[in-house]
Protein backbone atom coordinates (compact mmCIF):
# COMPACT_ATOMS: atom_id res chain seq x y z
CA UNK A 1 0.00 0.00 0.00
CA UNK A 2 1.37 3.80 -0.83
CA UNK A 3 0.11 6.79 0.41
CA UNK A 4 0.62 9.98 -0.24
CA UNK A 5 0.00 13.61 1.35
CA UNK A 6 1.31 17.04 3.08
CA UNK A 7 2.74 17.08 6.51
CA UNK A 8 1.87 18.34 9.92
CA UNK A 9 4.67 18.30 11.95
CA UNK A 10 4.82 17.76 15.71
CA UNK A 11 7.96 18.14 18.24
CA UNK A 12 8.64 15.35 21.12
CA UNK A 13 6.10 13.99 23.45
CA UNK A 14 3.16 14.44 21.62
CA UNK A 15 0.87 13.08 24.50
CA UNK A 16 -2.43 11.96 24.45
CA UNK A 17 -4.34 14.56 26.03
CA UNK A 18 -3.76 16.97 23.08
CA UNK A 19 -4.08 14.51 20.89
CA UNK A 20 -8.12 14.33 21.35
CA UNK A 21 -8.67 15.93 25.14
CA UNK A 22 -10.49 14.12 28.13
CA UNK A 23 -13.30 16.74 28.13
CA UNK A 24 -14.42 15.60 24.85
CA UNK A 25 -13.87 11.63 25.85
CA UNK A 26 -17.82 11.39 26.89
CA UNK A 27 -18.08 10.05 23.59
CA UNK A 28 -16.77 7.12 21.27
CA UNK A 29 -17.89 8.51 17.93
CA UNK A 30 -15.16 8.95 15.52
CA UNK A 31 -16.25 11.82 13.64
CA UNK A 32 -17.46 13.80 16.70
CA UNK A 33 -13.90 12.61 17.72
CA UNK A 34 -12.00 13.78 15.16
CA UNK A 35 -13.85 17.23 15.06
CA UNK A 36 -11.54 17.66 18.45
CA UNK A 37 -8.14 16.08 17.19
CA UNK A 38 -4.96 18.06 18.49
CA UNK A 39 -6.98 20.78 19.33
CA UNK A 40 -4.86 21.68 22.40
CA UNK A 41 -1.42 21.65 20.23
CA UNK A 42 -2.68 22.58 17.17
CA UNK A 43 -5.93 24.36 17.16
CA UNK A 44 -6.28 25.12 13.08
CA UNK A 45 -5.75 21.25 12.73
CA UNK A 46 -8.83 20.37 11.83
CA UNK A 47 -9.29 23.38 9.44
CA UNK A 48 -6.16 22.47 7.56
CA UNK A 49 -5.61 18.62 7.66
CA UNK A 50 -6.83 17.30 4.21
CA UNK A 51 -7.65 13.32 3.79
CA UNK A 52 -3.88 11.31 2.90
CA UNK A 53 -2.16 13.88 4.84
CA UNK A 54 0.94 12.83 7.26
CA UNK A 55 1.33 13.46 10.47
CA UNK A 56 5.50 13.80 11.74
CA UNK A 57 6.85 13.83 15.14
CA UNK A 58 10.06 13.65 16.76
CA UNK A 59 10.19 10.94 20.10
CA UNK A 60 7.57 9.74 22.35
CA UNK A 61 4.65 10.45 20.38
CA UNK A 62 1.58 9.21 21.83
CA UNK A 63 2.90 9.16 25.38
CA UNK A 64 -0.03 9.47 28.33
CA UNK A 65 -3.28 7.70 28.60
CA UNK A 66 -4.30 4.30 26.84
CA UNK A 67 -6.89 6.39 25.25
CA UNK A 68 -7.37 4.33 21.81
CA UNK A 69 -9.48 7.56 21.16
CA UNK A 70 -6.76 9.02 20.33
CA UNK A 71 -5.77 7.18 17.34
CA UNK A 72 -9.24 6.73 16.14
CA UNK A 73 -9.76 10.80 15.98
CA UNK A 74 -6.56 11.04 14.01
CA UNK A 75 -7.43 8.09 11.47
CA UNK A 76 -10.67 9.47 11.14
CA UNK A 77 -9.53 12.73 10.54
CA UNK A 78 -8.04 11.51 7.81
CA UNK A 79 -4.26 11.06 7.91
CA UNK A 80 -3.23 8.33 6.37
CA UNK A 81 0.31 7.79 8.03
CA UNK A 82 2.19 9.21 10.58
CA UNK A 83 5.83 9.07 11.14
CA UNK A 84 8.09 9.57 14.29
CA UNK A 85 11.09 8.82 15.95
CA UNK A 86 9.43 6.50 18.64
CA UNK A 87 6.16 5.86 19.41
CA UNK A 88 4.98 5.50 23.40
CA UNK A 89 4.74 1.81 23.70
CA UNK A 90 0.98 2.04 24.11
CA UNK A 91 -0.18 4.44 21.19
CA UNK A 92 1.82 2.10 19.28
CA UNK A 93 -0.31 -1.00 20.07
CA UNK A 94 -3.97 0.45 19.75
CA UNK A 95 -2.63 2.20 16.78
CA UNK A 96 -1.70 -1.52 15.02
CA UNK A 97 -4.92 -2.53 16.49
CA UNK A 98 -7.13 -0.77 14.95
CA UNK A 99 -5.33 -0.15 11.70
CA UNK A 100 -3.77 3.52 11.70
CA UNK A 101 -0.62 3.23 9.78
CA UNK A 102 2.40 4.49 11.87
CA UNK A 103 6.32 4.27 10.75
CA UNK A 104 9.19 4.68 13.05
CA UNK A 105 12.21 6.69 11.14
CA UNK A 106 13.98 8.65 13.52
CA UNK A 107 16.22 10.47 10.50
CA UNK A 108 12.93 11.69 8.28
CA UNK A 109 11.16 12.49 11.19
CA UNK A 110 13.77 14.94 11.74
CA UNK A 111 14.26 16.17 8.39
CA UNK A 112 10.76 16.31 7.05
CA UNK A 113 9.07 19.93 7.28
CA UNK A 114 5.73 20.85 7.88
CA UNK A 115 4.22 21.29 4.92
CA UNK A 116 6.48 18.93 2.68
CA UNK A 117 4.74 16.39 -0.20
CA UNK A 118 5.60 12.89 1.40
CA UNK A 119 4.80 9.36 -0.05
CA UNK A 120 5.23 6.09 2.14
CA UNK A 121 5.53 2.65 0.80
CA UNK A 122 4.78 -0.01 3.59
CA UNK A 123 5.37 -2.59 1.56
CA UNK A 124 9.14 -1.86 1.62
CA UNK A 125 8.89 0.60 4.27
CA UNK A 126 10.55 3.31 2.09
CA UNK A 127 9.59 7.39 2.89
CA UNK A 128 10.17 9.75 -0.08
CA UNK A 129 9.67 13.51 0.22
CA UNK A 130 9.04 14.90 -2.62
CA UNK A 131 8.83 18.21 -1.91
CA UNK A 132 13.17 17.57 -1.43
CA UNK A 133 13.73 14.62 -2.87
CA UNK A 134 15.05 12.76 -0.06
CA UNK A 135 14.66 9.08 0.72
CA UNK A 136 14.46 7.25 3.67
CA UNK A 137 13.90 3.63 4.90
CA UNK A 138 12.16 2.35 7.85
CA UNK A 139 12.38 -0.66 9.61
CA UNK A 140 9.34 -2.78 8.61
CA UNK A 141 6.91 -4.87 10.51
CA UNK A 142 7.76 -8.13 11.83
CA UNK A 143 5.23 -10.67 10.60
CA UNK A 144 3.28 -11.12 13.19
CA UNK A 145 2.19 -7.72 13.16
CA UNK A 146 2.06 -7.77 9.50
CA UNK A 147 -0.52 -10.55 10.06
CA UNK A 148 -2.97 -8.22 12.28
CA UNK A 149 -2.76 -5.36 10.08
CA UNK A 150 -3.61 -7.47 7.06
CA UNK A 151 -6.19 -8.94 8.45
CA UNK A 152 -7.38 -5.43 9.33
CA UNK A 153 -6.81 -5.36 12.92
CA UNK A 154 -6.86 -7.45 16.04
CA UNK A 155 -10.26 -8.56 16.05
CA UNK A 156 -10.40 -9.52 12.74
CA UNK A 157 -7.21 -11.60 13.20
CA UNK A 158 -8.58 -13.03 16.21
CA UNK A 159 -12.03 -13.87 15.33
CA UNK A 160 -11.21 -17.61 13.34
CA UNK A 161 -10.41 -18.60 16.63
CA UNK A 162 -13.45 -17.23 18.53
CA UNK B 1 21.14 -16.05 29.92
CA UNK B 2 18.72 -16.28 32.71
CA UNK B 3 14.98 -13.70 32.74
CA UNK B 4 14.15 -11.28 34.26
CA UNK B 5 11.43 -10.81 36.67
CA UNK B 6 8.32 -9.77 34.25
CA UNK B 7 10.30 -12.34 31.71
CA UNK B 8 9.96 -15.12 34.16
CA UNK B 9 6.00 -14.21 34.56
CA UNK B 10 5.31 -13.92 31.12
CA UNK B 11 6.75 -17.15 30.11
CA UNK B 12 5.11 -18.92 33.05
CA UNK B 13 1.47 -17.18 31.31
CA UNK B 14 2.86 -18.11 27.48
CA UNK B 15 3.40 -21.70 28.70
CA UNK B 16 7.14 -21.51 27.37
CA UNK B 17 10.07 -22.76 29.15
CA UNK B 18 11.67 -19.01 28.22
CA UNK B 19 11.27 -15.77 26.46
CA UNK B 20 13.81 -13.10 25.44
CA UNK B 21 13.34 -9.99 25.17
CA UNK B 22 11.87 -8.92 21.51
CA UNK B 23 10.02 -11.73 21.53
CA UNK B 24 6.62 -11.82 20.23
CA UNK B 25 4.35 -14.01 22.37
CA UNK B 26 0.34 -14.71 23.65
CA UNK B 27 0.15 -14.83 27.00
CA UNK B 28 -2.89 -16.13 29.18
CA UNK B 29 -4.50 -13.41 31.62
CA UNK B 30 -5.75 -13.56 35.02
CA UNK B 31 -7.31 -10.57 34.69
CA UNK B 32 -8.61 -7.97 32.40
CA UNK B 33 -9.66 -4.48 32.85
CA UNK B 34 -11.59 -1.58 31.55
CA UNK B 35 -13.07 1.82 32.71
CA UNK B 36 -16.07 4.28 31.52
CA UNK B 37 -13.95 5.45 28.89
CA UNK B 38 -12.36 2.73 27.65
CA UNK B 39 -14.83 -0.21 28.09
CA UNK B 40 -17.87 1.41 26.00
CA UNK B 41 -15.25 0.95 23.22
CA UNK B 42 -14.04 -2.36 23.74
CA UNK B 43 -18.02 -3.12 24.36
CA UNK B 44 -18.62 -2.07 20.76
CA UNK B 45 -15.19 -3.92 19.19
CA UNK B 46 -16.65 -7.25 21.06
CA UNK B 47 -19.78 -6.87 19.72
CA UNK B 48 -18.73 -5.93 16.14
CA UNK B 49 -16.40 -8.64 15.91
CA UNK B 50 -19.48 -11.56 16.89
CA UNK B 51 -18.09 -12.97 20.12
CA UNK B 52 -20.91 -14.42 21.88
CA UNK B 53 -19.50 -14.92 25.50
CA UNK B 54 -16.71 -13.61 27.29
CA UNK B 55 -13.68 -15.67 28.19
CA UNK B 56 -14.23 -15.95 32.19
CA UNK B 57 -16.94 -13.92 34.10
CA UNK B 58 -14.87 -13.34 37.01
CA UNK B 59 -11.64 -12.23 35.37
CA UNK B 60 -12.83 -9.32 34.00
CA UNK B 61 -12.78 -5.84 35.79
CA UNK B 62 -14.85 -3.15 34.92
CA UNK B 63 -14.80 -0.05 36.71
CA UNK B 64 -16.55 3.05 36.54
CA UNK B 65 -14.35 5.82 37.74
CA UNK B 66 -13.51 8.96 35.34
CA UNK B 67 -16.62 10.69 34.78
CA UNK B 68 -18.66 9.12 37.54
CA UNK B 69 -20.64 10.33 39.27
CA UNK B 70 -21.94 11.03 36.13
CA UNK B 71 -20.75 14.51 35.25
CA UNK B 72 -22.91 14.91 31.72
CA UNK B 73 -25.85 13.23 29.87
CA UNK B 74 -22.67 11.74 27.23
CA UNK B 75 -20.89 10.03 30.23
CA UNK B 76 -24.10 8.64 31.51
CA UNK B 77 -24.83 6.95 28.08
CA UNK B 78 -21.23 5.54 27.65
CA UNK B 79 -21.69 4.07 31.56
CA UNK B 80 -24.81 2.69 30.49
CA UNK B 81 -23.37 0.98 28.02
CA UNK B 82 -21.40 -0.71 30.01
CA UNK B 83 -23.43 -1.45 32.55
CA UNK B 84 -25.52 -3.19 30.35
CA UNK B 85 -23.01 -5.06 28.92
CA UNK B 86 -22.01 -6.17 32.67
CA UNK B 87 -25.69 -7.55 33.18
CA UNK B 88 -25.49 -9.32 29.98
CA UNK B 89 -22.55 -11.47 30.78
CA UNK B 90 -22.94 -11.27 34.46
CA UNK B 91 -19.56 -9.80 34.92
CA UNK B 92 -18.58 -10.38 39.01
CA UNK B 93 -16.18 -7.11 39.14
CA UNK B 94 -18.02 -4.13 38.00
CA UNK B 95 -17.98 -1.36 40.14
CA UNK B 96 -20.30 1.53 40.08
CA UNK B 97 -21.26 4.10 42.08
CA UNK B 98 -21.40 3.31 45.52
CA UNK B 99 -19.04 0.16 45.24
CA UNK B 100 -16.76 2.06 42.53
CA UNK B 101 -13.04 3.02 43.81
CA UNK B 102 -10.44 4.39 41.47
CA UNK B 103 -9.13 1.48 39.50
CA UNK B 104 -5.63 1.20 40.34
CA UNK B 105 -7.07 1.64 43.96
CA UNK B 106 -9.82 -0.71 43.99
CA UNK B 107 -8.12 -4.01 42.52
CA UNK B 108 -5.44 -4.47 44.88
CA UNK B 109 -7.87 -3.50 47.38
CA UNK B 110 -10.57 -6.22 46.87
CA UNK B 111 -7.52 -8.46 46.23
CA UNK B 112 -8.25 -9.06 42.32
CA UNK B 113 -4.85 -8.68 41.62
CA UNK B 114 -2.17 -10.47 43.02
CA UNK B 115 1.56 -11.65 43.00
CA UNK B 116 2.90 -13.67 39.69
CA UNK B 117 -0.64 -12.25 37.70
CA UNK B 118 -0.15 -11.39 34.51
CA UNK B 119 -3.04 -8.33 33.87
CA UNK B 120 -3.89 -6.17 31.41
CA UNK B 121 -6.29 -2.99 31.30
CA UNK B 122 -7.48 -0.46 29.12
CA UNK B 123 -5.78 2.16 31.12
CA UNK B 124 -2.08 3.30 31.28
CA UNK B 125 -1.94 2.99 35.01
CA UNK B 126 -2.46 -0.65 35.00
CA UNK B 127 0.90 -1.24 35.59
CA UNK B 128 0.37 -0.08 39.29
CA UNK B 129 -0.17 -3.53 40.21
CA UNK B 130 3.89 -4.17 39.74
CA UNK B 131 3.97 -3.78 43.54
CA UNK B 132 2.09 -6.89 44.12
CA UNK B 133 4.97 -8.60 42.32
CA UNK B 134 2.62 -8.98 39.41
CA UNK B 135 3.31 -8.29 35.35
CA UNK B 136 0.76 -5.66 34.43
CA UNK B 137 0.36 -3.51 31.99
CA UNK B 138 -2.02 -1.20 29.77
CA UNK B 139 -3.23 -1.46 26.91
CA UNK B 140 -6.22 -0.19 24.54
CA UNK B 141 -9.76 -0.58 23.86
CA UNK B 142 -9.37 -3.03 20.82
CA UNK B 143 -6.99 -5.29 23.10
CA UNK B 144 -9.82 -5.49 26.16
CA UNK B 145 -12.31 -6.51 23.74
CA UNK B 146 -9.59 -9.33 22.33
CA UNK B 147 -9.27 -9.99 26.10
CA UNK B 148 -12.53 -10.64 27.56
CA UNK B 149 -13.33 -12.81 24.41
CA UNK B 150 -10.02 -15.05 24.39
CA UNK B 151 -8.78 -14.56 27.82
CA UNK B 152 -5.19 -13.79 25.88
CA UNK B 153 -3.39 -10.68 24.75
CA UNK B 154 -0.21 -10.69 22.69
CA UNK B 155 2.99 -9.21 23.78
CA UNK B 156 6.70 -8.15 22.54
CA UNK B 157 8.88 -9.42 25.74
CA UNK B 158 10.80 -6.55 27.27
CA UNK B 159 14.04 -5.67 27.97
CA UNK B 160 14.62 -4.17 31.74
CA UNK B 161 16.31 -1.49 33.45
CA UNK B 162 17.25 -2.30 37.07
CA UNK B 163 16.38 0.32 39.57
CA UNK B 164 18.40 -0.41 42.79
CA UNK B 165 16.99 0.95 45.72
CA UNK B 166 19.27 1.72 48.77
CA UNK B 167 18.54 3.42 52.17
CA UNK B 168 15.30 4.69 54.09
CA UNK B 169 12.97 7.66 53.42
CA UNK B 170 13.06 10.33 56.10
CA UNK B 171 10.87 12.47 57.14
CA UNK B 172 8.17 13.83 54.80
CA UNK B 173 9.71 12.25 51.79
CA UNK B 174 7.31 9.41 50.14
CA UNK B 175 7.37 6.87 47.27
CA UNK B 176 5.93 10.09 45.06
CA UNK B 177 9.45 11.26 45.53
CA UNK B 178 11.18 8.13 44.65
CA UNK B 179 9.06 7.73 41.46
CA UNK B 180 9.33 11.16 40.75
CA UNK B 181 13.20 11.37 41.25
CA UNK B 182 13.41 8.61 38.85
CA UNK B 183 11.22 9.69 36.31
CA UNK B 184 13.56 13.61 36.20
CA UNK B 185 16.37 11.19 36.16
CA UNK B 186 15.97 8.96 32.69
CA UNK B 187 13.07 10.78 31.15
CA UNK B 188 9.73 10.62 30.10
CA UNK B 189 10.63 8.01 27.50
CA UNK B 190 13.99 6.51 29.16
CA UNK B 191 12.38 3.52 30.13
CA UNK B 192 9.94 3.32 26.73
CA UNK B 193 9.07 -0.41 25.88
CA UNK B 194 10.88 -1.61 29.01
CA UNK B 195 9.94 -3.03 32.41
CA UNK B 196 11.41 -1.08 35.35
CA UNK B 197 12.23 -3.81 37.78
CA UNK B 198 13.18 -2.57 41.54
CA UNK B 199 15.61 -4.45 43.57
CA UNK B 200 17.68 -3.63 46.71
CA UNK B 201 17.81 -3.22 50.51
CA UNK B 202 15.80 -0.51 50.17
CA UNK B 203 12.50 -2.01 48.82
CA UNK B 204 11.70 -3.36 52.41
CA UNK B 205 11.36 -0.26 54.11
CA UNK B 206 8.56 0.86 51.68
CA UNK B 207 5.22 0.44 52.54
CA UNK B 208 2.51 -1.17 50.02
CA UNK B 209 0.71 2.14 49.53
CA UNK B 210 4.82 3.70 48.73
CA UNK B 211 5.45 1.19 46.01
CA UNK B 212 1.71 1.65 44.43
CA UNK B 213 2.37 4.56 43.82
CA UNK B 214 6.18 4.12 42.01
CA UNK B 215 4.94 1.53 40.45
CA UNK B 216 1.61 3.39 39.07
CA UNK B 217 3.84 6.18 37.57
CA UNK B 218 6.28 3.67 35.49
CA UNK B 219 4.56 4.94 32.24
CA UNK B 220 5.08 7.99 33.21
CA UNK B 221 8.80 6.61 32.08
CA UNK B 222 7.22 5.17 29.49
CA UNK B 223 7.59 1.77 31.02
CA UNK B 224 5.69 -0.96 29.75
CA UNK B 225 5.29 -2.43 33.59
CA UNK B 226 7.17 -1.86 36.38
CA UNK B 227 7.83 -4.71 39.09
CA UNK B 228 8.52 -5.31 42.78
CA UNK B 229 9.75 -8.77 44.33
CA UNK B 230 7.60 -10.15 46.74
CA UNK B 231 8.64 -10.16 50.35
CA UNK B 232 6.36 -10.12 53.82
CA UNK B 233 4.98 -6.66 52.91
CA UNK B 234 3.49 -7.85 49.97
CA UNK B 235 2.46 -11.20 51.55
CA UNK B 236 1.32 -9.28 54.42
CA UNK B 237 -1.01 -6.93 52.27
CA UNK B 238 -2.51 -9.64 50.09
CA UNK B 239 -3.22 -12.26 52.77
CA UNK B 240 -6.97 -12.51 53.12
CA UNK B 241 -7.47 -10.05 50.33
CA UNK B 242 -5.86 -12.13 47.12
CA UNK B 243 -8.20 -14.91 46.19
CA UNK B 244 -6.06 -16.74 43.92
CA UNK B 245 -3.05 -18.62 44.70
CA UNK B 246 0.25 -16.62 45.25
CA UNK B 247 2.63 -17.43 43.31
CA UNK B 248 6.31 -15.71 43.78
CA UNK B 249 8.59 -15.54 40.98
CA UNK B 250 12.34 -13.76 41.06
CA UNK B 251 14.51 -12.73 38.35
CA UNK B 252 17.87 -14.56 38.10
CA UNK B 253 21.12 -13.92 39.17
CA UNK B 254 22.44 -13.85 35.50
CA UNK B 255 19.19 -11.78 33.76
CA UNK B 256 19.78 -9.10 31.83
CA UNK B 257 19.58 -5.60 32.10
CA UNK B 258 19.98 -2.90 29.58
CA UNK B 259 21.60 -0.77 32.72
CA UNK B 260 21.19 -0.04 36.20
CA UNK B 261 20.50 2.68 38.18
CA UNK B 262 20.78 3.44 41.90
CA UNK B 263 19.47 5.65 44.23
CA UNK B 264 19.63 6.13 48.08
CA UNK B 265 16.27 6.63 49.49
CA UNK B 266 18.41 8.74 52.41
CA UNK B 267 19.14 11.40 49.54
CA UNK B 268 15.99 11.89 48.36
CA UNK B 269 14.24 15.30 49.11
CA UNK B 270 10.26 16.00 48.37
CA UNK B 271 10.30 16.41 45.09
CA UNK B 272 8.26 18.27 42.54
CA UNK B 273 7.36 18.02 39.06
CA UNK B 274 7.25 20.91 37.30
CA UNK B 275 4.58 21.80 34.22
CA UNK B 276 4.16 19.76 31.41
CA UNK B 277 6.26 16.76 32.06
CA UNK B 278 6.60 14.59 34.84
CA UNK B 279 10.10 15.01 33.93
CA UNK B 280 10.58 18.84 35.08
CA UNK B 281 11.35 17.80 38.62
CA UNK B 282 13.34 20.08 40.83
CA UNK B 283 13.65 19.15 44.82
CA UNK B 284 11.65 21.38 46.99
CA UNK B 285 14.31 23.33 48.22
CA UNK B 286 14.94 24.43 44.68
CA UNK B 287 10.76 25.68 44.60
CA UNK B 288 10.07 26.35 48.41
CA UNK B 289 7.59 29.62 48.46
CA UNK B 290 8.16 30.85 45.11
CA UNK B 291 5.21 28.95 43.47
CA UNK B 292 1.94 30.94 43.79
CA UNK B 293 -1.36 28.06 43.57
CA UNK B 294 -4.93 28.29 43.03
CA UNK B 295 -6.05 24.73 44.00
CA UNK B 296 -4.67 21.46 45.39
CA UNK B 297 -5.79 18.01 44.54
CA UNK B 298 -5.41 15.26 46.96
CA UNK B 299 -6.01 11.91 45.72
CA UNK B 300 -6.14 9.37 42.26
CA UNK B 301 -4.82 6.18 41.39
CA UNK B 302 -1.28 7.69 42.75
CA UNK B 303 -2.10 9.10 46.05
CA UNK B 304 -5.53 8.24 47.50
CA UNK B 305 -4.96 5.78 49.91
CA UNK B 306 -4.77 5.45 53.14
CA UNK B 307 -1.59 6.79 53.96
CA UNK B 308 -1.69 9.61 51.83
CA UNK B 309 -5.19 10.40 53.53
CA UNK B 310 -3.11 10.08 56.59
CA UNK B 311 -0.18 12.35 55.36
CA UNK B 312 -2.42 15.32 54.22
CA UNK B 313 -4.26 15.25 57.76
CA UNK B 314 -1.11 15.21 59.63
CA UNK B 315 -0.38 18.51 57.42
CA UNK B 316 -3.68 20.24 57.70
CA UNK B 317 -4.55 19.43 61.56
CA UNK B 318 -5.85 22.50 63.07
CA UNK B 319 -4.29 24.31 60.47
CA UNK B 320 -5.60 26.51 57.71
CA UNK B 321 -6.10 26.22 53.91
CA UNK B 322 -4.61 29.63 52.77
CA UNK B 323 -7.48 31.68 51.85
CA UNK B 324 -7.95 31.95 47.38
CA UNK B 325 -6.88 28.33 47.68
CA UNK B 326 -9.58 25.59 46.67
CA UNK B 327 -8.10 22.02 48.35
CA UNK B 328 -10.05 19.42 47.13
CA UNK B 329 -9.38 15.76 49.01
CA UNK B 330 -10.63 12.28 46.91
CA UNK B 331 -10.00 9.14 49.11
CA UNK B 332 -9.69 7.16 46.18
CA UNK B 333 -11.94 4.20 47.19
CA UNK B 334 -15.27 3.64 49.27
CA UNK B 335 -13.23 2.08 52.21
CA UNK B 336 -10.82 4.35 52.16
CA UNK B 337 -13.42 7.04 52.51
CA UNK B 338 -14.75 4.80 55.43
CA UNK B 339 -11.33 4.54 57.25
CA UNK B 340 -10.38 8.29 56.47
CA UNK B 341 -13.97 8.93 58.00
CA UNK B 342 -13.65 6.37 60.82
CA UNK B 343 -10.39 8.12 61.99
CA UNK B 344 -11.85 11.60 61.98
CA UNK B 345 -9.58 12.79 58.95
CA UNK B 346 -12.37 14.40 57.68
CA UNK B 347 -12.89 16.37 60.67
CA UNK B 348 -9.43 17.58 60.15
CA UNK B 349 -10.09 18.31 56.16
CA UNK B 350 -13.51 20.07 56.53
CA UNK B 351 -12.11 22.40 59.49
CA UNK B 352 -8.97 23.52 57.52
CA UNK B 353 -11.91 24.59 54.84
CA UNK B 354 -10.70 21.68 52.14
CA UNK B 355 -13.56 19.93 50.15
CA UNK B 356 -14.03 15.95 50.52
CA UNK B 357 -15.49 13.76 47.43
CA UNK B 358 -16.60 11.13 47.13
CA UNK B 359 -14.24 8.22 45.09
CA UNK B 360 -13.66 9.76 41.24
CA UNK B 361 -10.84 10.63 39.12
CA UNK B 362 -12.73 14.04 38.37
CA UNK B 363 -9.82 16.80 38.17
CA UNK B 364 -6.94 14.00 37.54
CA UNK B 365 -8.18 14.10 33.97
CA UNK B 366 -10.19 17.37 33.47
CA UNK B 367 -12.96 15.00 33.80
CA UNK B 368 -15.04 17.39 36.53
CA UNK B 369 -14.74 18.00 39.95
CA UNK B 370 -12.11 20.69 39.88
CA UNK B 371 -11.12 22.30 36.45
CA UNK B 372 -8.66 24.79 35.98
CA UNK B 373 -9.13 28.26 34.12
CA UNK B 374 -6.87 29.45 32.19
CA UNK B 375 -4.08 31.06 34.02
CA UNK B 376 -4.72 28.80 37.55
CA UNK B 377 -2.53 26.59 38.91
CA UNK B 378 -2.76 23.17 40.86
CA UNK B 379 -0.53 21.10 42.76
CA UNK B 380 -1.56 17.96 42.41
CA UNK B 381 -0.46 14.51 43.63
CA UNK B 382 -1.71 13.37 40.34
CA UNK B 383 0.56 11.66 37.83
CA UNK B 384 0.51 13.71 34.68
CA UNK B 385 0.59 17.62 34.06
CA UNK B 386 0.30 17.60 30.39
CA UNK B 387 -0.81 20.68 28.71
CA UNK B 388 -4.65 21.34 29.50
CA UNK B 389 -4.73 18.10 31.97
CA UNK B 390 -6.61 19.72 34.41
CA UNK B 391 -8.63 22.34 32.30
CA UNK B 392 -7.88 24.99 30.17
CA UNK B 393 -4.87 24.91 27.86
CA UNK B 394 -3.44 27.70 29.87
CA UNK B 395 -3.57 26.33 33.01
CA UNK B 396 -0.46 24.78 34.81
CA UNK B 397 -0.06 21.22 37.19
CA UNK B 398 2.27 20.90 39.23
CA UNK B 399 2.83 17.23 40.98
CA UNK B 400 4.06 16.70 44.36
CA UNK B 401 3.51 13.93 47.42
CA UNK B 402 0.36 14.58 49.96
CA UNK B 403 2.47 16.04 52.47
CA UNK B 404 3.61 18.98 49.67
CA UNK B 405 0.08 19.22 48.50
CA UNK B 406 -1.35 19.73 51.96
CA UNK B 407 1.44 22.20 52.88
CA UNK B 408 0.81 24.31 49.73
CA UNK B 409 -2.95 24.48 50.28
CA UNK B 410 -1.95 26.13 54.11
CA UNK B 411 0.36 28.64 52.58
CA UNK B 412 -1.04 29.41 49.15
CA UNK B 413 2.71 28.37 47.43
CA UNK B 414 4.43 25.16 47.04
CA UNK B 415 5.77 24.72 50.10
CA UNK B 416 8.11 22.21 51.88
CA UNK B 417 5.96 20.88 54.72
CA UNK B 418 9.09 20.73 57.05
CA UNK B 419 8.73 24.78 57.06
CA UNK B 420 5.43 24.93 57.97
S1 LIG C 1 -6.92 8.75 38.82
FE1 LIG C 1 -6.16 9.76 36.98
S2 LIG C 1 -4.46 8.53 36.25
FE2 LIG C 1 -5.61 7.30 37.75
S3 LIG C 1 -7.02 6.08 36.52
FE3 LIG C 1 -8.08 7.96 37.12
S4 LIG C 1 -7.73 9.41 35.43
FE4 LIG C 1 -6.25 7.75 35.22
Amino acid sequence: MVVQGKVHKYGDNVDTDVIIPARYLNTSNHQELAAHCMEDIDKDFVKRVQPGDIIVANKNFGCGSSREHAPIAIKASGISCVIASTFARIFYRNAINIGLAILECDEAAKDIQAGDEVKVDFDTGVIENLTTGKKYQAEPFPPFIQNIIEKGGLLNAINNRL
Amino acid sequence: MGMTMTQKILAAHAGLPEVKAGQLIVAKLDLCLGNDITAPVAVNEFERCGACKVFDKSRIALVMDHFTPNKDIKAAEQVKRVREFANKFDIDNYFDVGRMGVEHAVLPEQGLVGPGDCVIGADSHTCTYGALGAFSTGVGSTDLAAAMATGTAWFKVPSAIKVELTGKLSKYVTGKDVVLHLIGMIGVDGALYKSLEFTGDGVAALSMDDRLCIANMAIEAGAKNGIFPVDDVTLAYVNGRFKREVRIFEADPDAEYESVVKIDLSELRPTVAFPHLPENTKTIDECNGQVKIDQVVIGSCTNGRMEDMRAAAEILKGRKVAKGVRCIIIPATQQIWLDSMREGLFDIFIEAGAAVSTPTCGPCLGGHMGILAAGERAVSTTNRNFVGRMGHVESEVYLASPYVAAASAVTGYITDPATL
